[in-house]
């Protein structure tokens, strides 16, 4: 697997071949506190790079996941639909929202590092 | 209008409090432990809320206050015994909820607790009916803390002895460090618990108090998600002008005589209500699966006729599923009626259920 890329509204994306791997951040996470409801879409489903393609809401509030790459989406993990509160528990591992078969892995290339993210949640709080 | 602060708004911020403007104050969503462990902090042991946003309003008179004060509240306040308390309303002359409040017979009148966003509003509207011998006051000097869950009554009788006498909906004076405070068994939680009146100036003792026993703060998103699955409306939300007491399920909170008798505004419209039955009527409302039907989430017949609105709905941590509550078409409001909730455009099962979601335990 590669190196973890990052997109300004909190997702990371992992590309294995030409399947990425999509989930929030842990910094998402903080932001939203307690997972209570996660919906993550249909294998067959394209998505638009930066469309909404699944969705997260805590006891506060409904956020819409973003795709941070095109594609056309192979498996959305059902594991987290079940029981959303282990998003919270692991964030850029085990609970990953949909995978994806890409089209440019330019669409890859141009998302942030490790680094560049950390900049960015420090110089945008919220 | 400058943003208000409560007295505790430095402890808040050193316990790892995230601040959400609310009703013109800095208050506390939640902290450092979360919505979901401090919901479940309250239910299983205790936790403290600042509520000082709130309105402590004090009305002093003769007979004539009493009166004055039941031309706009449906209370039977004639009969209301000192340090006793009732949940009521301030009423519009179409019988609408200009407030949902509890009021306390003092010994030389009423305390009335107001929503912080309608306490101006509401202060404008009650002095309407005040004669000039009625004094009143809005007190900027006292702070309002309410202590909730099964262990408040221990942990508080440590501190203030006598408080364990208390009946629910009753309050008394009790003496705390040379000082007279204000409590009543009460809140807003669905659990055993006080709301504690303390000068701005003792209120950071109280609270190291509490903190010392392991009690938690509570945010504002906590104090949601309790109320709710205990069935109890929130104004701007479930509760507005344009909502009489009897579509809101609430005609429970009217007094027998007031409603045979009237004299208060609205009455005509309410007395009608109670014969006919409204048009519309609070309902709770269990989503079927994980989905959360949030405010304004349109309800709808199995058959897909628009029946009504959610006003208010989120995840109850200790019920461990979606609850929500809303207005449907009186037709629709039985028990068990199935329904559908429109979600992102998407229509989910659902149906109506009893309230609350999370049963009870006062101290009767």
């Amino acid at each position: 697997m590669s190196e973890k890329k990052f997109s300004k509204k909190h997702e990371w994306v992992s590309l294995d071949g030409d399947v990425a791997t999509v989930g929030i951040t842990k910094h998402a996470t903080e932001l939203l506190g307690d997972i209570v409801f996660a919906e993550v879409p249909d294998a067959g489903k394209s998505v638009e790079k930066e469309g909404q393609a699944a969705v997260v809401e805590s006891t506060k509030a409904a956020s819409d996941v973003y795709s941070p790459i095109s594609g056309e989406i192979t498996e959305g993990n059902k594991t987290i639909v079940d029981d959303p509160s282990s998003i919270n528990k692991d964030p850029e591992g085990t609970s990953w929202f949909f995978k994806l078969k890409i089209k440019d892995k330019g669409e890859f290339d141009s998302l942030m590092s490790k680094e560049e993210y950390d900049k960015f949640c420090k110089d945008n709080p919220n | 209008m400058e943003v208000q602060k409560t007295a505790l708004y430095n402890i808040h911020k050193n316990l790892g409090a995230k601040f959400v403007p609310f009703a013109g104050y800095e208050m506390p969503i939640q902290y450092k432990d979360g919505i979901v462990k401090e919901h479940i902090s309250t239910r299983t042991y205790a936790g403290f809320f600042d509520v000082s946003h709130m309105g402590q309003f004090f009305l002093e008179g003769d007979g004539t206050l009493t009166e004055a004060l039941e031309k706009i509240i449906p209370a039977d306040l004639k009969s209301l015994k000192i340090n006793h308390s009732k949940y009521s309303f301030l009423l519009n002359n179409d019988g609408g909820i200009i407030d949902d409040l509890i009021v306390t017979k003092t010994e030389k009148g009423f305390c009335i607790i107001l929503n912080a966003a309608c306490k101006e509003n509401d202060i404008k509207q009650i002095s309407k009916f005040l004669k000039n011998n009625h004094k009143h006051l809005l007190s900027n000097n006292l702070s309002l803390i309410a202590l909730q869950g099964p262990k408040s009554v221990e942990i508080l009788e440590k501190l203030i002895p006598g408080v364990s006498d208390l009946k629910f909906m009753t309050g008394n004076n009790f003496n705390y460090d040379n000082e007279n405070l204000y409590i009543t068994r009460s809140g807003y939680t669905g659990e055993d618990g006080f709301e504690i009146s303390i000068s701005n100036k003792k209120v950071e003792k109280l609270i190291n108090f509490l903190i010392s026993n392991e009690v938690k703060p509570i945010g504002l998103g906590a104090r949601d998600t309790l109320r709710l699955e205990a069935g109890l409306c929130l104004y701007g939300h479930d509760l507005n002008e344009k909502i009489n007491p009897i579509e809101a399920n609430l005609k429970w909170a009217i007094a027998k005589k007031r409603k045979d008798v009237g004299g208060f505004n609205g009455w005509e419209k309410i007395k009608n209500l109670l014969t006919n039955g409204s048009e519309k009527i609070r309902v709770g409302i269990k989503p079927e699966g994980k989905v959360i039907a949030r405010e304004n989430t349109k309800i709808f017949s199995i058959d897909d006729n628009e029946i009504g609105l959610v006003t208010s709905g989120t995840f109850g941590p200790s019920v461990n599923a979606p609850v929500a509550m809303g207005y449907v078409k009186s037709n629709f409001a039985k028990v068990g009626t199935p329904i559908k909730l429109e979600v992102r455009g998407k229509k989910y099962g659902g149906k109506v259920s009893e309230l609350p979601f999370y049963k009870k335990s006062y101290v009767k």
